[in-house]
């Protein structure tokens, strides 16, 4: 029963499953690692993305991974104002009360998606969508191999900006360096900004990789965020290579319990996982300290 | 004693209210109300006095309501002596989730995600186990007798849960005045500090922990036998949790009446949003999301705190400043 190439199969679809987990961790990650707070909206911004990306395609029709490259920087505008005129002055410098505000986004986000949209599930049909890559040994559908290459493309590219531009080196000076940045003459409201606004791009990347396979409904990102929390205490609050890895990581453990104690009790797994890392090694495998 | 006299007259004048209504939906819309504010003051001892905010309160909400559900169904006991049960189990699970949490030294973000991950694990367990009816829930035994803790008038409910509410703002305001009180403040005002100086800052979090989850699990408990239903997407679900933080920090967190003003100020707007568009799913909780922002944005002290600047600026207006007192220039 239990031949070694079903297992790899089931190994290899955990690692596709974990590239877009550890996307979505990615923009998580980056926020933690400047604003020092987790944001709470993220999933709502990822369900708020998927609906963008189905109506892309509905209204205009504009494949998924076209809209992609419309969606990142839209997405990345609504992130930068969201932190700059919203989650900024709201919060008063009070870290507590930022996760209050994210929290708050989220519930307000959420719930405008099922007053407009209702509760009803999504789909949009590409002619990919159901098509596969025969390896030999087993078949991967084509859209979640896309969205694996895309993954470490795109975090390659946050990686260059992140390297090369003034707009990188800033935000590493105030992910460093709060008080020293500021002093240096770097405007802190606008860097916090931008990595917000990076982060919510992200999300809308994931979203455009992730809605040929899955579908949009106002709580369609509340579950995979929870995963990413996982991923990012796991990884290293603010740790990128941590988030990739422990983004594939999550996949895997994801896939393999599942196969072997079905769907919820996988579930559970996960938050064990998180809860367990959380109590013994809050700084994660990556993270500096906690 | 200025404190528990106006405790004293806010709750005469709620426990006058079936006096003069009668109306059904008024006072069902009042009980739940007062749940909630009850279910926010808990939440309100250790967010709002000690700044440990938990987005996970749903965790001890339905520990006390499945408790209660639990005894009464599959082991007979009394509803009044599983109430208690409930509170306790409610409180137990804090000290558990407490101790694991301070002891790991958790704080701000990581204190809220491994409230909220407590909270997901207990309602993924909630919806397979076999004790909890799994997906479909328990049913408690319909029985409108007084020592079943079930009655025929809404009214006597309302009373009841005025009464457990009317304990919670006591203990608030034993807490504002004890010592136990002035730590927790010093603990959500600098821990490092209140740590230098010898407070125990675990043993106080801790201590505000199970505190905090027993007056939660209380308005658990009362769900379950007001309702006499409970399933793990309402004991286990997400929405208590954000219910629960929601009341005191749009009241005014850290006050005695901060989750009954909020509670009645949430409850009234997602009631008067229904009026309006009908039952459409969303717009209550879309309010209240807009609400918190807002009140955190431009009031901070939340509605309570707004309403005493407001206060102290009409008594400044009226009683302007004593003018400086002039030196007398001698020459």
């Amino acid at each position: 029963m239990l031949s070694p190439l079903i297992l790899t199969t089931a190994v290899l679809n955990g690692l596709l499953t974990g590239a877009v987990y550890a996307l979505v961790a990615l923009g998580l990650t980056l926020i933690y690692g400047v604003l020092h707070i987790i944001n709470f909206a993220h999933g709502a911004l990822l369900s708020a993305a998927l609906f963008a990306a189905f109506f892309a395609y509905q209204k205009l029709g504009l494949d998924p991974y076209i809209a992609a490259f419309l969606l990142a920087p839209a997405f990345f505008a609504l992130g930068y104002c969201l932190q700059r005129f919203i989650i900024g002055p709201a919060s008063h410098g009070d870290d507590r009360k930022m996760l209050l505000v994210t929290l708050g986004l989220a519930v307000l986000i959420e719930n405008a998606l099922l007053y407009a949209f209702r509760a009803d599930t999504r789909t949009v049909d590409v002619a990919y969508g159901f098509k596969s890559i025969d390896f030999g040994f087993t078949f991967l559908a084509v859209p979640r191999v896309v969205a694996f290459v895309a993954v470490f493309g795109v975090a390659l590219v946050l990686w260059l900006i992140m390297a090369l531009t003034d707009t990188g080196k800033a935000i590493r000076a105030v992910a460093s360096e709060k008080l020293g940045a500021e002093l240096a003459g770097i405007d802190v409201a606008h860097v916090y900004a931008m990595t917000f606004g990076l982060g919510t791009a992200c999300v809308a990347i994931a979203a455009c990789l992730l809605i040929p396979t899955y579908y949009a409904n106002p709580r369609a990102g509340e579950a995979f965020v929870l995963v990413a929390f996982t991923i990012v205490v796991l990884g290293g609050m603010g740790s990128v290579p941590g988030a990739l890895i422990g983004g594939l990581v999550i996949g895997v453990v994801e896939s393999l319990a599942g196969f072997f104690f079905g769907e919820s009790l996988g579930q559970v797994g996960i938050f064990l996982i998180f809860i367990v890392v959380l109590l013994v090694r809050p700084r994660g495998l990556f993270g500096a300290s906690a | 004693m200025r404190g528990f006299l106006t405790i004293a007259i806010v709750v005469a004048l709620f426990a006058a209210v079936p006096l003069i209504v009668q109306s059904n939906v008024v006072l069902n819309f009042l009980v739940v109300t007062l749940m909630i504010a009850l279910a926010g003051q808990g939440w309100n001892i250790l967010g709002g006095y000690g700044g440990q905010y938990s987005f996970g309160h749903a965790a001890f909400f339905g520990t006390g309501a499945y408790v209660t559900a639990i005894l009464q169904l599959h082991y007979g006991v009394n509803a009044w002596i599983g109430f208690a049960a409930g509170i306790a189990a409610g409180a137990l699970a804090g000290a558990i989730i407490g101790g694991l949490a301070f002891r790991a030294g958790l704080r701000s973000s990581y204190f809220a995600l491994v409230t909220l991950a407590f909270a997901e694990v207990l309602r993924i367990l909630a919806s397979v186990a076999p004790i909890t009816g799994g997906g479909v829930g328990l049913l408690v035994k319909l029985d409108l007798r007084a020592q079943s803790f079930q009655f025929q008038s809404r009214a006597i409910f309302y009373l009841v849960i005025l009464a457990l509410l009317a304990v919670s703002m006591l203990i608030a305001r034993f807490l504002e005045r004890s010592r136990f009180g002035v730590w927790l403040i010093a603990v959500r005002e600098n821990e490092d500090a209140a740590m230098a100086l010898g407070v125990d800052t675990f043993a106080v979090k801790l201590g505000a922990m199970v505190l905090s989850a027993a007056i939660t699990a209380a308005a658990g408990c009362f769900y379950v036998q007001y309702f006499l239903f409970i399933d793990s997407g309402i004991a286990y679900g997400t929405w208590i949790s954000i219910e629960a933080l929601l009341t005191p920090i749009i009241g005014g967190v850290g006050t005695v009446f901060g989750a009954l003003v909020g509670a009645l100020v949430v409850k009234s707007l997602g009631e008067g949003a229904k009026l309006v568009t009908g039952d459409v799913p969303g717009l209550d909780l879309m309010i209240y999301g807009a609400v918190l922002i807002m009140v955190i944005r431009f009031a901070p002290r939340g509605l309570v705190g707004a309403l005493a600047d407001a206060g102290a600026r009409v008594a400044r207006r009226f009683m302007p400043p004593r003018p400086p007192v002039r030196e007398v220039v001698r020459g």
